[in-house]
C-alpha cells in the first residue's frame, strides 16, 4: 500500500510537470513543423510569460485586489499579451530575414535571440530568483496518519485542468478554423499553400503567436508551482520542451502532449527513485536515445529525403 | 502614404511599447519577504518612448530608408577594388603572420602581469575557437555542448595530477587525446543525426557532462571543484619559489635570477603561444588536405559528396574528432593556468560564446576566427563598465551577424589556383 501510495505520487508529480512541458512543447513543435527550424529562444518566451504573470500579480496586489480568479485571469492575459507581441518581435527581427537560408544560419541566429533575450531581463529584473507568491493552496490527502501520505494539490489539479482547456481550444482551432486550416496547409507545403492565395508570412506569425501564448500559460502554471523565477527559468524548461517534442514526434501536436507526458513521468521516477540531481540527465540520455533509435518520435512521420 | 503602412507602422509601435513597458519599467523588488513593484526613473520610460517613435518612423518610410540604405552600400571604396594577385597576397600574408608572431613572442617581458595573464586566456580561447571551428566553419555541424570536451581535457590533467601526480607535460597529450576519445565516442551515434538534431544533441551531452561532474563528488569534488592543479615546468625547472617535487630545481636559482611572480606567467603565456600556433599550422594543413577538402564537401551539398564516394560518418567523425582534441588540449592548459577547477567553468554560456567568436569571425576563416576570439576577449576587459551587457550585445551581435553578413567578419577564402591567361 504505502509504494503503491509513493509510486502513485510520483506519477501525479510527474503528470503535473509532463503537462506543462507539453504546453511549450507545442510551440516546438508547431513552429518546426511549419518552417523546419527550432525556435531556440522558445524557452525564453515562457521564462518572459512566467515574469510578466509574476508582475501582474504583484500589481494587482498592491492595487489591494485578491479576489482570486480576477488576478488569474488578469495575470494569465497580461502574460499572454506580452509574450505573444514577444513572440512576433523574435520572428519578425531575428528569423524572417534569414528563412530560407542555409539551416544552420536560422538556428545560429535563434541562439543568439535566447542569449539576447536572457540577458534583457537578467538587466531589467536582476539575476536572483523572485519568489512567486502562493495563490492557490491546499489540497486532498490520501493515506493514514504517521505513514506516508499521497497528496494532490489544487495547484496540481489547477495546472492539468488549464492544460487540458489549452489543448482543447488548441485541437478545435487548428481542425476547425480558417487559420487553423491554412496552418495545416502550410505545415504540408509551404510553397504550394502560398499559390493557392494562403498568406504564407501571416500563417507564420500566427504559429509564433499561439507557440508563445501557450508558453506563457506554462510560465504562469510552473511559475506558481515551483514558487520562484530566475532569468534562467526558461533555459532547462526549453530544452525539456524540446526533448518532449522530439519524443513525440516533432511537428505533430498531439506528439507533443505524449512526449511531454512521457517525459514528465519518467523525470518524477527518476526523482523519486534515483535522485533529483539527475533527472535532467535522464531526459537528455531519453532524447539521444530517441534520436538514435527512433528519429521520427512516437507519432512523427518519416521525412523523406529528396534528392 | 498608404493607410496599411501606417497600420503597421503602428502596430510595430504598439509591440514595441508592450515587449518593453512591462520588462524595463516595472521592476520586482524583494521587501523582506515581500515582492513589491517599484517604477523605474523617467529615462527608462523616455527610452523606451523613444525606442517605439523609432520603431513607428522606421516602419513608416521602410521602404525609402531600405532603398536610401542600398544606395549607401555602393559607395563602399572597397567594392570596385580589384583582389590582390594570389602570390603576392600570400608572400604578404605570410610576412604578417611572421611578424605577429615575433611581436607576440617577445611583447610579455615588457607588459604587465595582468595583460599576460589576460593574453594567455585570449589565446586558450583561440585554441578552442580554431577547434570549433573544425566542426561548425568547416564541417558544417553546430556543435552546441563544445564545453564538454574542453572540461574533459581540465578535469583529465585536474584528476591525473590529484590521484596520480602526472605532470603538465605528460596531461597534456593525455587530456588532449582523451577528448577526442570521447569526441569519437560521443560522434559515433550522433553523427548521423540532421544538423539542428545534432546541436541539441551535443548540448544535451555539454549538460550531462557537466551534471556528472557537479554530482559525482567523491571523485570530482563535486561543485567545490578540484585545486593545487601543478603549473608547467621547464625541464624539470619549477617555478614556484620553493620546490615542491622531489629531484626538480627551480627556475630562477638554476639560472641565478632574483624569484619573480611574473616569470610563470610568462612561461604559461609562451606555451599557450606555441600550442596555439601549433594548432593553427595543423588545422591549416589539414584544410589543404583532402580530408580537408572532404569536410567542405559534404558541408556544402551532402548527396553529391556522398554520391561521389566520401563516407559521410568517417568524414563527419574525424572533424568532429578533431575538433575534440583540440578542446581538451585547451582544457589542460586551462586548468594549469587557474590552478583551480569547476563545474562552474564549463557551462553552456561557455560553449556559446566560442560559438559566437566561430560565427563573428566568419565560419572557417582561420584568419577571422583569430581576431574574433581577441576582440571577444578584450573588448570587455577594456569596457569594463559595460560588462554586463556583454552577452546581451554577443547575442544582438549573433542575429545581426547572420541577417547581414553571415560569412562573418573576416569570410573564409577558398584556396584556389587561377590559371595565368595566355596573351
Amino acid at each position: 500500500m504505502q509504494d503503491l501510495l509513493y509510486f502513485s505520487q510520483q506519477l501525479i508529480n510527474g503528470l503535473t510537470i509532463g503537462s506543462a512541458y507539453a504546453l511549450i512543447a507545442i510551440g516546438y513543435t508547431m513552429v518546426y513543423g511549419i518552417i523546419g527550424m527550432i525556435n531556440f529562444a522558445h524557452g525564453e518566451i515562457y521564462m518572459i510569460g512566467a515574469y510578466t504573470a509574476l508582475i501582474a500579480i504583484t500589481g494587482l496586489t498592491a492595487l489591494g485586489i485578491a479576489w482570486l480568479p480576477l488576478v488569474l485571469v488578469v495575470a494569465l492575459v497580461c502574460a499572454i499579451l506580452v509574450s505573444s507581441s514577444m513572440g512576433w518581435a523574435v520572428e519578425r527581427v531575428a528569423y524572417r530575414p534569414v528563412r530560407g537560408r542555409h539551416r544552420l544560419i536560422p538556428l545560429i541566429s535563434a541562439i543568439g535571440m535566447s542569449i539576447f533575450l536572457q540577458n534583457y531581463m537578467h538587466l531589467a529584473q536582476g539575476s536572483r530568483n523572485v519568489g512567486f507568491p502562493i495563490l492557490i493552496e491546499g489540497g486532498f490527502n490520501f493515506g493514514s496518519d504517521g505513514a506516508f501520505q499521497m497528496s494532490l494539490s489544487y495547484m496540481q489539479i489547477t495546472i492539468f485542468v488549464t492544460t487540458l482547456i489549452c489543448m482543447t481550444v488548441l485541437s478545435t482551432f487548428i481542425s476547425r478554423s480558417r487559420t487553423g486550416r491554412a496552418c495545416r496547409a502550410v505545415s504540408q507545403d509551404l510553397g504550394m499553400a502560398n499559390l493557392l492565395g494562403i498568406d504564407t508570412n501571416r500563417i507564420i506569425s500566427a504559429t509564433f503567436i499561439i507557440g508563445a501564448a501557450l508558453a506563457a500559460v506554462a510560465g504562469l502554471l510552473l511559475g506558481m508551482y515551483y514558487g520562484s523565477v530566475d532569468p534562467l527559468f526558461g533555459f532547462i524548461a526549453g530544452l525539456k520542451a524540446f526533448t518532449a517534442a522530439v519524443l513525440g514526434g516533432i511537428g505533430s501536436i498531439p506528439g507533443a502532449m505524449l512526449g511531454g507526458l512521457i517525459l514528465g513521468i519518467a523525470e518524477s521516477m527518476t526523482s523519486g527513485y534515483l535522485s533529483g540531481e539527475y533527472k535532467d540527465v535522464i531526459s537528455f540520455s531519453l532524447l539521444i536515445l530517441i534520436l538514435l533509435f527512433k528519429p521520427t518520435g512516437l507519432l512523427g512521420k518519416p521525412e523523406v529525403e529528396k534528392i | 502614404m498608404a493607410t496599411s503602412n501606417v497600420r503597421h507602422a503602428l502596430f510595430c509601435a504598439i509591440v514595441t511599447i508592450v515587449i518593453s513597458y512591462p520588462i524595463l519599467g516595472l521592476n520586482l523588488e524583494a521587501e523582506g519577504i515581500n515582492i513589491v513593484l517599484t517604477g523605474t526613473d523617467a529615462t527608462t520610460i523616455v527610452a523606451i518612448a523613444c525606442a517605439a517613435l523609432i520603431v513607428f518612423l522606421f516602419q513608416l518610410f521602410r521602404d525609402s530608408v531600405m532603398g536610401k540604405l542600398g544606395a549607401v552600400s555602393d559607395l563602399n571604396p572597397l567594392t570596385g577594388r580589384k583582389p590582390m594577385e594570389q602570390d603576392k597576397r600570400a608572400k604578404l600574408e605570410s610576412w604578417v603572420l611572421t611578424g605577429l608572431v615575433v611581436v607576440a613572442l617577445f611583447w610579455p617581458f615588457f607588459s604587465s602581469r595582468g595583460a599576460v595573464d589576460l593574453a594567455t586566456l585570449v589565446l586558450i580561447y583561440v585554441i578552442l575557437a580554431l577547434g570549433l571551428n573544425v566542426v561548425v566553419g568547416l564541417a558544417g555541424l553546430l556543435d552546441l555542448g563544445y564545453v564538454a570536451f574542453y572540461a574533459v581535457g581540465a578535469y583529465t590533467f585536474a584528476l591525473l595530477s590529484q590521484y596520480y601526480g602526472i605532470s603538465f607535460w605528460m596531461a597534456l597529450p593525455l587530456g588532449a587525446l582523451l577528448a577526442g576519445l570521447f569526441g569519437l565516442l560521443l560522434g559515433f551515434p550522433v553523427l548521423r543525426l540532421r544538423g539542428d538534431y545534432l546541436a541539441i544533441v551535443t548540448l544535451g551531452f555539454g549538460e550531462i557532462i557537466r551534471i556528472l561532474l557537479n554530482n559525482w563528488t567523491n571523485v570530482t569534488g563535486g561543485p567545490n571543484g578540484i585545486g593545487g592543479i601543478p603549473d608547467p615546468t621547464l625541464f624539470g625547472m619549477e617555478f614556484g619559489r620553493r620546490v615542491k617535487e622531489e629531484g626538480n630545481t627551480s627556475f630562477h636559482e638554476t639560472f641565478g635570477i632574483a624569484y619573480s611572480g611574473e616569470h610563470k606567467v610568462i612561461f604559461l603565456y609562451l606555451i599557450a603561444l606555441v600550442l596555439a600556433i601549433i594548432t593553427a599550422l595543423i588545422i591549416r594543413r589539414l584544410m589543404k588536405m583532402p580530408v580537408g577538402r572532404a569536410w567542405e564537401a559534404l558541408r556544402e551539398d551532402e548527396i553529391a559528396a556522398r554520391s561521389l564516394g566520401l563516407s559521410r560518418t568517417a568524414v563527419k567523425l574525424s572533424a568532429f574528432t578533431i575538433g575534440a582534441f583540440f578542446a581538451g588540449f585547451a582544457g589542460t592548459i586551462f586548468a594549469s593556468k587557474q590552478g583551480f577547477i569547476s563545474p562552474e567553468s564549463f557551462v553552456f554560456l561557455e560553449s556559446a560564446i566560442i560559438l559566437a567568436i566561430v560565427v563573428l569571425g566568419g565560419m572557417g576563416s582561420q584568419i577571422g576566427v583569430i581576431l574574433a576570439a581577441i576582440a571577444v576577449t578584450i573588448l570587455p576587459e577594456l569596457a569594463r563598465e559595460f560588462s554586463e551587457y556583454r552577452m546581451l550585445i554577443f547575442g544582438a551581435a549573433m542575429v545581426l551577424m547572420m541577417i547581414w553578413r553571415p560569412q562573418g567578419l573576416v569570410p573564409m577564402r577558398r584556396l584556389h589556383i587561377t590559371l595565368k591567361t595566355q596573351e
